[in-house]
C-alpha cells in the first residue's frame, strides 16, 4: 500500500489534475485559433475582476455548493448520485408550489418555507432510487439517471398543462409574490452600509450554502450517523458486521443528498428567477459531480471547487462576448476535462506521485536508520 | 385505426429504433465484458457530428460514416484507457465522455461552420438515402403482405439494415464463437479468464472497440440518414434510452431488438398522436409517453417484472493477482 501524504492527496494531486485539464483546454483554444493566455485573462477578468463579476460568480458557486455537497455526501457512502439534476428540478417545483400558495408577507417567513419545500421535494425524488437500491438492489446510478429524465418530462408536463398562466405562451409560472423575494447581496450589504452592484443575483442563499457545507462537515465527521456513512462507504461487509443497517444508511444518505440538491432551488428559483421556468437547473446537477470530485468530497474542497466552477461559468459568458470565436460550450469542455482528469484518470497522476513519495520516503528512511530500510 | 396508420407507425418505429438498437448492442459488448458504459450518448453524439461534418465537406456519406466511426472509436478508447488501464471509475469516465461530446461538438461546429453549432444541410450523396429492396414495387399490390414489405421493410437506408443484421451477428458472436464465450466469462469472472491464460485487459479493449464502432454507426445514422445534418445535442437522451433497453433486455441480443423496437414504438406513437386518448382512462399526455421507457426500466430494475441482473464483474476494474 503506497502512502501519500495528506497534503499531496488533497492539494497536490487535484492541482496537477486541474493543470492537466487547463492545459488540454488551452490546446483546444489554440486549435480554434485564439490565444489561450488572452482567453484566460478574459475569463479571470470576467469572473473575479470586479464586484459585479464576483456577484455572478458567487451566484453560480452557490448552486454548485449545493449540488456538489449532494454528490459528496453520497460519495462518502460510496453511492454515486448522478440524479442531482432531477432532484434540483423537483426542488424548484417544491419552491414554486409553496411560493405561489400564499401571498408571503416577508422573506423571513418565505425563506424557511422555501428551504423546507425544496429540501423535501429533492429528498422525495431521491428516496425512490434509494429505496430501490436498498431493498431491491437496483443500481442507483441507472435509476437516478432514469429519474432525471422522468423529472424533466414531469416538469414539462406540469409547466405546460397546469402551472403556466393560460394567457402566457412560455411554459413558466407567474412571478412569485413580492414577499417571497429573497434579499440580494446588494440589499444585505446595504444594511451594513457597504455598496454592492444591484444586478448580480447572488443572494442570501450563499450564506445558506456555506451553512449547509458546515452542517455536512459536522454530519460526516462529528456525528454517529456520519461515522456509519463513512464506515459503510469503506466496506459494506464490515459495516454490516458492525451492526450498521445498510438499508438505513442508504436511505438516510440519499435523503440528505437529495435534500441538498433540491435546496439549490432556493438560490436559482426563489432567489434569482423568482418564478419556475423550464430547465431551471441548467446542468448544475452535473457540475456537482465535477465539484465533488475536485473537492475530494470534503465541504471545504467543495466550496473551493464550486467557486472555481462559478468562475468558469461566469467567465465563460464574458469569454463568449469578448472572443466570439470561442463559443460558450468551451466551459462544458473544461468541465468534462476536469471530471476526466480528477475522476476517471486520477490514477494516471496518483500512481507516479505515489512512486515518487515512496522513493523519497525510502531514501529518507535510509538516511535515518543507517540503511536498514 | 386503419391499416395505413399501422403501417406508418411500424415504419417510423423501425426508423426510430435503429439508433437505439445500435447503441444498445454497443453497450452490450462493453457491459458483457465487465465495463459499464454510460457514455453511449456521448459517443453517438461525437460520431453524429463528425459524420455530418465530414459528409458536408467531402460530399460523401460513406466518408462521413468512416469519420464518425473514427471519432466514436477515439472516445471509446479514452474510456478504455481510463477504466481498464488506469482502473478509474467507469461511471465517472462515462459522465466525462458525455460532457466532452456535448462541448466539443458545439465548439467545433461553431469554429468550422459558424451556423450556431449546426453542420450545413446534407444533400445528394452526402446523405444515406432510402433503398428499395428487390421486388418492393412489384409486390406492393399484393394484399397485406405487399404493403408491409413495400412500406415497412423496404425503403430504409442501408444503415438500418446493418443495424438489424447486427442482432443475429451479435447473437452468433456471443454464443457461438470462442471470443463470445471469453467475453461473457470476463464480465462474470475475470479471475477465471485470467487463470486460463487469457488477457483480461485485451479482451475488454476488444469489446470496447466493437462498442465504439457500433456507437459510430448509430451516430452517423442520426445525422446522415435520419436527419440531413447535425444539430446540437441531437442525441437527446437516446444513449440513455439504449442503456435502458439494454437493462430491459437483460444484456441479451434478441431481447435487445424487441426492447429497442418497443421504445421506438413508444416514441413513434408519441410523435404521431401527441396526446393519446384511451377510452375509460382519459388522455395520456405526450410527456408520459416520453418518460415511459425510463419508467419501464426502473420497474424492470426493481425486479417487479422479471429481475435484471447485470454481469457480475461489471464496473469493477480488474486487478491481477500477484
Amino acid at each position: 500500500m503506497r502512502r501519500i501524504p495528506v497534503w499531496a492527496d488533497v492539494v497536490l494531486i487535484p492541482l496537477i489534475n486541474l493543470a492537466l485539464a487547463v492545459f488540454v483546454s488551452g490546446l483546444v483554444v489554440l486549435y480554434i485559433g485564439e490565444s489561450p493566455i488572452k482567453a484566460m485573462r478574459v475569463l479571470l477578468q470576467g469572473s473575479i475582476g470586479s464586484a459585479y463579476a464576483w456577484g455572478y460568480t458567487l451566484y453560480y458557486a452557490t448552486n454548485f455548493i449545493f449540488t456538489g455537497l449532494a454528490v459528496a455526501v453520497a460519495f462518502h457512502a460510496r453511492l454515486f448520485n448522478i440524479g442531482g439534476e432531477g432532484q434540483a428540478a423537483l426542488g424548484g417545483l417544491g419552491v414554486a408550489l409553496v411560493m405561489m400558495a400564499w401571498d408571503w408577507p416577508h422573506w423571513a417567513l418565505a425563506l424557511p418555507a422555501g428551504i423546507i419545500a425544496s429540501a423535501f421535494f429533492g429528498a422525495a425524488w431521491a428516496a425512490i432510487p434509494a429505496w430501490l437500491q436498498a431493498r431491491r438492489g437496483s443500481h442507483i446510478v441507472i435509476t437516478t439517471i432514469m429519474f432525471n429524465f422522468i423529472a424533466s418530462a414531469l416538469l414539462v408536463y406540469l409547466l405546460v398543462n397546469h402551472l403556466k398562466l393560460p394567457s402566457s405562451m412560455s411554459p413558466e409560472t407567474p412571478s412569485f409574490p413580492p414577499g417571497a423575494h429573497l434579499p440580494t447581496a446588494h440589499e444585505m450589504l446595504g444594511w451594513i452600509g457597504v455598496r454592492f452592484p444591484k444586478s448580480p443575483p447572488v443572494n442570501i442563499a450563499l450564506p445558506l450554502a456555506l451553512l449547509a457545507a458546515f452542517a455536512v462537515w459536522v454530519l460526516i465527521w462529528r456525528t454517529r450517523l456520519g461515522y456509519e456513512i463513512r464506515a459503510f462507504g469503506h466496506s459494506e461487509e464490515a459495516a454490516r458486521y458492525g451492526g450498521i443497517s445498510p438499508v438505513r444508511i442508504i436511505m438516510l444518505t440519499m435523503l440528505i443528498s437529495g435534500a441538498l440538491a433540491g435546496m439549490m432551488a432556493v438560490n436559482a428559483v426563489q432567489g434569482e428567477a423568482e418564478r419556475l421556468v423550464l430547465d431551471s437547473v441548467q446542468g448544475a446537477g452535473f457540475v456537482g459531480i465535477a465539484v465533488a470530485l475536485m473537492g475530494r468530497s470534503h465541504p471545504v474542497g467543495v466550496i473551493l471547487a464550486a467557486i472555481l466552477f462559478g468562475m468558469l461559468y461566469q467567465g465563460g459568458v464574458e469569454l463568449e462576448f469578448e472572443m466570439p470565436a470561442i463559443s460558450r460550450e468551451m466551459i462544458v469542455v473544461i468541465q468534462a476535462l476536469v471530471i476526466l482528469f480528477t475522476g476517471a484518470l486520477d490514477n494516471m497522476v496518483r500512481i507516479p506521485v505515489g512512486r515518487l513519495f515512496m522513493r523519497i520516503g525510502r531514501s529518507g528512511a535510509k538516511a535515518g536508520t543507517g540503511g536498514n530500510g | 385505426m386503419d391499416l395505413d396508420i399501422v403501417l406508418q407507425l411500424a415504419d417510423s418505429t423501425i426508423r426510430l429504433a435503429t439508433p437505439l438498437l445500435l447503441a444498445c448492442l454497443a453497450g452490450l459488448y462493453s457491459e458483457r465484458s465487465g465495463v459499464f458504459d454510460i457514455g453511449l450518448e456521448g459517443k453517438m453524439l461525437i460520431a453524429a457530428f463528425f459524420a455530418a461534418a465530414t459528409a458536408a465537406v467531402t460530399g460523401s456519406a460513406w466518408t462521413g460514416l468512416a469519420a464518425g466511426l473514427a471519432a466514436s472509436l477515439v472516445f471509446s478508447m479514452l474510456h478504455a484507457v481510463a477504466s481498464i488501464t488506469f482502473r478509474g471509475n467507469q461511471l465517472i469516465s462515462g459522465v466525462a465522455i458525455n460532457f466532452l461530446a456535448v462541448g466539443m461538438t458545439a465548439l467545433l461546429g461553431h469554429t468550422w461552420f459558424r451556423q450556431g453549432g449546426q453542420t450545413p444541410q446534407l444533400v445528394g450523396a452526402a446523405r444515406f438515402h432510402a433503398i428499395d429492396l428487390p421486388g418492393a414495387a412489384a409486390l406492393a399490390d399484393v394484399p397485406v403482405i405487399g404493403p408491409i414489405y413495400a412500406e415497412v421493410i423496404s425503403g430504409h437506408s442501408v444503415l438500418v439494415y446493418i443495424a438489424f443484421l447486427t442482432v443475429p451477428l451479435t447473437w452468433w458472436v456471443l454464443y457461438r464463437t470462442r471470443f463470445g464465450l471469453r467475453l461473457r466469462a470476463v464480465g462474470e469472472n475475470p479471475a477465471a479468464v485470467d487463470t486460463a491464460g487469457i488477457s483480461v485487459p485485451l479482451l475488454r479493449y476488444q469489446a470496447l472497440v466493437i462498442t465504439g464502432i457500433l456507437c459510430g454507426i448509430a451516430g452517423a445514422y442520426l445525422s446522415t440518414s435520419m436527419n440531413a445534418g447535425f444539430v446540437r445535442e441531437m442525441t437527446a437522451g437516446k444513449g440513455f434510452i439504449a442503456l435502458a433497453a439494454l437493462i430491459f433486455a437483460k444484456w441479451r441480443p434478441w431481447p435487445a431488438l424487441f426492447a429497442t423496437l418497443l421504445f421506438g414504438l413508444l416514441e413513434a406513437v408519441g410523435i404521431r398522436f401527441q396526446n393519446v386518448e384511451i377510452a375509460g382512462i382519459g388522455t395520456i399526455p405526450v410527456q408520459f409517453m416520453q418518460a415511459l421507457p425510463y419508467i419501464l426500466t426502473v420497474v424492470i430494475l426493481a425486479g417487479f417484472v422479471g429481475k435484471a441482473v447485470p454481469p457480475r464483474a461489471g464496473g469493477e476494474p480488474y486487478v491481477k493477482e500477484e
